[in-house]
């Protein structure tokens, strides 16, 4: 299995993929963060990085599929799964491997915007003027949103052997996941107690709670649930496709 | 036996793609796997591998089960598939300490530098897949197949688009390891299959049409006779089919013609006095066996 990460992850850096993944992200970013009036951290008047948080699940909704899509669908262009499902590999392992290599990636992706937080810690008054706390909920809550919209992503790519289908699909279910149970949850036909229970289908209701700081198991329980679901349906396409 | 199929039979949307195939293979044995596009060669290899399930019958590799085992029956495998898939992307070398790593081999570099020296790979090893001409892909294609010293090794096609030095070079390395192990390998070049294989199986639309010795083929089939033969001047087909019923007669010359039998009656005398009648003479009569080619069509169309 590690053999198969370290793959992944050299065919991110060697194709470039990795850099202009990472380099669109920390551009696009910094833009929003820094120049735009509207959402600049400058303008704001606060000591904060909420921004950041607010709209990094918006940019994924889009990058994170981008970097999935070419996971299987590419290997099932080319051929090269047969062999890999011929190697003494099982599907979980192959699934797991795509997986971790894909949440590596973001992981370091997000690294580099550890300079914005130490930049509103400089900035803040008086200095360090920043709920930290706050702050390491936040990138806890994005890590694993990010970690949904990958299984997302793997799960759109095992469907087909294109990757602009697989983009697409990626990025529908990305945002259906993350906004749509909040929109249709809002819709008169759902009162009561209902409409928060439809709420809390959709991964906004849960990242919005992680990022005020608390950490709580329901959470947790609920993104693992969604991923391990995701990850699973995957391995269980590999498997009918194995025929 | 290394590889045995049973009354086999796989379908795809209600067509059967492989009908009722049984098949033995044992160690130390090359057999070529014959048969036109579509017959049911590569699907029948795909089951061997596990990539695919048989809808019938059982498949055995190396003693273990195809459908409960194939963790098991993938370390005992290696594979090259039709059309050779490669990660381009990656470095020769890459490419094979990862598969050499998916199976858990010990002591990567050293099986991966003789392996390169084996298969030829030695100057285009620190080059990228995709910057390989296709007869070094299909090296590297084979290496990876022969990484983990598989017992059996099923090759689909392997020597396809190489130029004919590479070709002898890979005939020699498949030779080389058919003294070892068992390897299953289909193709279209019938010389290939009459240079390199102790068995010869013909699959023709998913039917098994063929499996014996390429010796016992030639001579199961012997009763077919090939005579090839000058007249000096021009003679009447019509004459000679009603003659000689059962005979099939081709001109590949002028006044020289390719005459078959199915009936395995002897048909020099009979030419001759067929000439001697016509008043004509015969210049040159050659009598040969079937060639595997000649066989192949016979059975397959």
């Amino acid at each position: 299995m590690f053999s198969l990460y370290k793959k992944e992850i050299n065919s991110f850096f060697s194709s470039l993929i990795g850099y202009i993944v990472a380099g669109v992200f920390l551009v696009f970013m910094g833009m929003l963060m820094w120049l735009f009036s509207d959402t600049s951290i400058l303008e704001s008047n606060y000591a904060t990085v909420d921004q950041l948080f607010s709209l990094a699940p918006m940019i994924f909704i889009f990058l994170v599929p981008a970097v999935t899509m070419k996971s299987f669908a590419d290997e099932f262009k080319d051929g090269t799964y047969e062999l890999l499902a011929v190697y003494p590999i099982s599907e979980w392992k192959i699934v797991l491997a795509k997986f971790f290599a894909n949440g590596t990636l973001i992981l370091i992706i997000l690294i580099p915007t550890l300079i914005y937080v130490y930049s509103v810690y400089q900035l803040g008054s008086p200095k360090g003027n920043l709920d930290l706390g706050a702050i390491v909920g936040s990138y806890f809550g994005l890590f694993l949103l990010a970690l949904v919209f990958i299984a997302i992503g793997l799960f759109s790519s095992a469907l087909t052997s294109n990757q602009i289908v697989a983009f697409a699909l990626g990025s529908f279910l990305c945002f259906f996941i993350l906004w749509a149970f909040q929109f249709v949850s809002t819709l008169p036909i759902f009162f009561g107690r209902v409409d928060d229970l439809v709420q809390k289908l959709g991964v906004n209701y849960h990242y919005s709670s992680i990022s005020r700081g608390v950490i709580d198991s329901k959470d947790i329980i609920y993104f693992l649930t969604v991923i391990v679901g995701l990850l699973y349906c995957c391995m269980a396409i590999l498997e009918k496709r194995k025929g | 036996m290394s590889v045995k199929l049973s009354h086999v039979s796989k379908s795809y949307s209600g067509k059967k793609a492989v009908d009722n195939i049984s098949l033995e293979v044992g160690r130390g044995e090359i057999l070529g796997f014959l048969g036109p596009n579509g017959a049911g060669k590569t699907t029948t290899m795909k089951m061997i591998t596990c990539y695919l399930g048989q809808d019938e019958g059982e498949i055995s590799v190396c003693g273990l089960d195809a459908s409960s085992e194939q963790a098991e029956i993938a370390k005992h495998i290696g594979y090259l598939p039709e059309h050779n898939p490669l990660y381009q992307d990656l470095y020769v070398k890459e490419y094979l300490h990862f598969v050499a790593g998916i199976h858990k081999i010990a002591n990567k570099s050293k099986v991966i530098n003789s392996l390169i020296e084996q298969t030829g790979i030695g100057l285009e090893q620190h080059k990228r897949i995709n910057q390989l001409s296709k007869g070094y892909r299909q090296r590297v294609g084979l290496a990876q197949a022969m990484i983990n010293d598989p017992d059996v090794l099923i090759l689909d096609e392997p020597t396809s688009g190489l130029d004919p030095n590479q070709l002898i070079d890979i005939r020699k390395l498949i030779q080389e390891l058919g003294a070892k192990k068992t390897v299953i390998f289909s193709t279209h070049i019938m010389q290939e299959v009459q240079a390199l294989c102790d068995r010869v199986t013909i699959i023709n639309d998913g039917q098994l049409v063929v499996d014996e010795s390429i010796e016992s083929l030639q001579s199961h089939m012997s009763g077919d006779h090939v005579i090839t033969v000058r007249f000096e001047s021009s003679i009447s087909l019509d004459k000679l089919r009603t003659k000689h019923k059962g005979i099939r007669i081709d001109e590949i010359e002028k006044n020289t013609y390719k005459i078959s039998s199915d009936s395995g009656i002897p048909l020099n005398a009979e030419l001759f006095d067929f000439a001697v009648a016509e008043e004509n003479r015969i210049l040159e009569m050659k009598t040969s066996a079937l060639s595997v080619e000649e066989i192949f069509q016979k059975l397959t169309l």
